[in-house]
């Protein structure tokens, strides 16, 4: 465990100059900006729209692309970016002669990339949250202050992390059998489309492909503006374990213990 | 014995690498492990820390065995391989804290191993930008950090210059003799090992062909007397006639095997009796780097 926990601690601090970590923090950063922005500037046609609404078009705008592109490409990149710098520094090697057994070398790097993805989602939320009221502290015309969101959109981003778990892992470990980025890049690129083809088809047994997860979180949102179509209060619940974050979850773990296996088995470049 | 392994054998395919290697290295000793490039010596070195995995035969380290006692061995050593794995986008002092955070090191020590190999000025300098010898230095740093009892180098003096080069072998000399440690070296080049090596495996096509002390490797090697006359062709000749045999002979110098210091008097005072001037009359070891070649090509 201490080595674990040792070997996490490094891999921030390696990281922590690099783009890698920092998409992380800026992703979130301006894409909000520029919402708010967009907001600030278009208030006048807000005025009368309800606060609900009014954070649904808000959060909606960066949720809808979420489960298309933003978040399959932002796994893809994390994943990268926390394997390439040991391959580009040639540094697996070392890595793999501290005194630290594999195990813990190993999972604190797999563990550092959920972080990475938890981290960087969480920035939404809050930077989502933060923009929304200052617009309302400026622009006093737009009640985004009138309606408390924060708990649904947790939740909603909540269930975008739980449905990027099993790509995360498949990416993951692509990103750490192969040195160059084109090969885990283009076999998630593929992947993403299919899986949105497939999801957005509904096709019955798209929860059991990971790369349609994330569409398929998404619509706990299009529920949500189907439900406030008609009625004036809508009620939306974000169904948070539902059979295709069960299957996430399961290959999460699969891809995790088979990866070990393979990191043993595996010669040291 | 510090590291002793026993008929290991390595395969990457069908092409066996590392043939029944059985290395001794006794402790306190600065072993140099020769060979020419693709002998195996990066295999062997993988494979005693564990980055490769052991296929066949054993690997004892402090005499533990290295599968079953890994973390415990490897926490008392620290290596170098190949070219040092530095992280690029950090700076010198910043990879020497993210090694000290990963072993538990305090941080004074980072400093201490900067001014060690002479990295105190570039200590906040990317190490990306530095020079292949600063590289090489920061990689010794790194290896040196935990204070280990054996350091296992793989090429270390690659990329530096003459000057680097005896820093470095003046401080492994320095670990040895003044901090008991263990040095396991390997290289490509004789000449680079001899000066400090206590004793020398030499290594070709995946199978030890030598292994000794120094002393050992020298005495395969018969002495020669040198010898400078203003004449050398025909002192050659003369000594041929009084029945001793003469070695080699080229333009400048002749050569006579060695025997004893009487022997070498003996036949300075016959030549200048005989009108032969001397320049310059002394014993000379064969030269290693000559035995070096002749072990290896043999095989």
């Amino acid at each position: 465990m201490k080595g674990f926990i040792l070997s996490f601690r490094s891999e921030f601090y390696k990281t922590r100059k690099t783009m890698g970590f920092w998409s992380a923090v800026l992703l979130p950063l301006l894409l909000c900006l520029l919402l708010f922005i967009g907001f600030f500037v278009k208030s006048e046609h807000l005025v009368n729209t309800p606060p609900m609404m009014l954070w649904l078009q808000f959060a909606g705008a960066i949720l809808g692309i979420m489960g298309l592109l933003l978040l399959p490409m932002l796994i893809i990149f994390i994943a990268y970016s926390v394997n390439n710098i040991e391959h580009k520094n040639d540094t697996w090697k070392t890595l793999f002669s501290l005194p630290i057994s594999k195990m813990s070398v190993y999972a604190a790097k797999y563990f550092y990339a959920f972080f990475l993805v938890f981290f960087c989602l969480a920035l939404f939320v809050l930077f989502t949250l933060g923009f929304g009221n200052l617009l309302s502290v400026l622009k006093p015309g737009l009640k985004f202050n009138e309606y408390n969101i924060a708990s649904l959109l947790t939740q909603l981003y909540f269930k975008f992390f739980l449905a990027s778990l099993g790509i995360l892992s498949i990416q993951f470990l692509l990103s750490l059998l192969f040195r160059d980025f084109l090969k885990p890049m283009g076999i998630g690129f593929v992947c993403t489309i299919t899986g949105s083809i497939l999801a957005s088809n509904n096709w019955d047994y798209a929860y059991l492909f990971p790369y349609s997860h994330p569409m398929m979180a998404m619509r706990a949102l299009q529920q949500a503006k189907h439900g406030s179509a008609g009625a004036t209060v809508p009620q939306i619940t974000v169904e948070m374990f539902t059979k295709d974050t069960w299957v996430s979850l399961a290959i999460a773990i699969i891809v995790f213990v088979a990866g070990y296996f393979i990191v043993l088995k595996r010669s040291v470049k | 014995m510090v590291i002793s392994t026993k008929d290991l054998t390595f395969t990457f395919g069908n092409q066996t690498v590392v043939k029944s290697l059985s290395l001794q290295v006794p402790e306190g000793s600065i072993y140099g492990f020769l060979g020419p490039n693709g002998a195996g010596k990066t295999t062997t070195i993988k494979l005693l820390l564990n980055l490769l995995k052991t296929q066949e035969g054993s690997i004892h380290i402090f005499d533990q065995e290295l599968q079953s006692n890994r973390i415990s061995i490897l926490s008392q050593i620290g290596s170098l391989i190949e070219q040092p794995a530095i992280y690029l986008h950090l700076s010198g002092r910043e990879n020497l804290l993210n090694r000290a955070l990963l072993l538990q090191i305090p941080e004074s020590r980072v400093e201490e191993m900067l001014k060690l190999v002479h990295l105190t000025d570039a200590a906040y300098k990317k190490a990306g930008q530095y020079s292949l010898g600063m590289k090489q230095r920061l990689g010794i740093a790194l290896a040196l950090l935990s204070d280990p009892k054996l350091l296992i180098l793989d090429e270390p003096t690659n990329g530096l210059d003459p000057n680097g080069i005896i820093e470095v072998r003046e401080l492994l000399i320095r670990l040895v003799t003044e901090h008991k440690k263990t040095v396991f070296i390997s290289s490509h080049l004789l000449a680079e090992i001899e000066r400090m090596a206590t004793h020398v495996g030499i290594i070709n096509h995946g199978e030890l062909l030598f292994q000794g002390s120094i002393k050992d490797l020298e005495a395969l090697s018969q002495p020669l007397v040198q010898i400078e006359t203003d004449r050398t062709v025909d002192a050659a000749n003369f000594l041929n006639k009084n029945n001793i045999t003469v070695a080699d002979v080229n333009d400048h110098h002749l050569y006579v095997p060695y025997t004893s210091k009487e022997n070498m008097g003996e036949i300075n005072t016959l030549l200048n009796q005989n009108g032969y001037t001397i320049y310059s009359i002394n014993k000379q070891q064969k030269d290693l780097e000559k035995l070096f070649l002749a072990i290896t090509q043999n095989a």
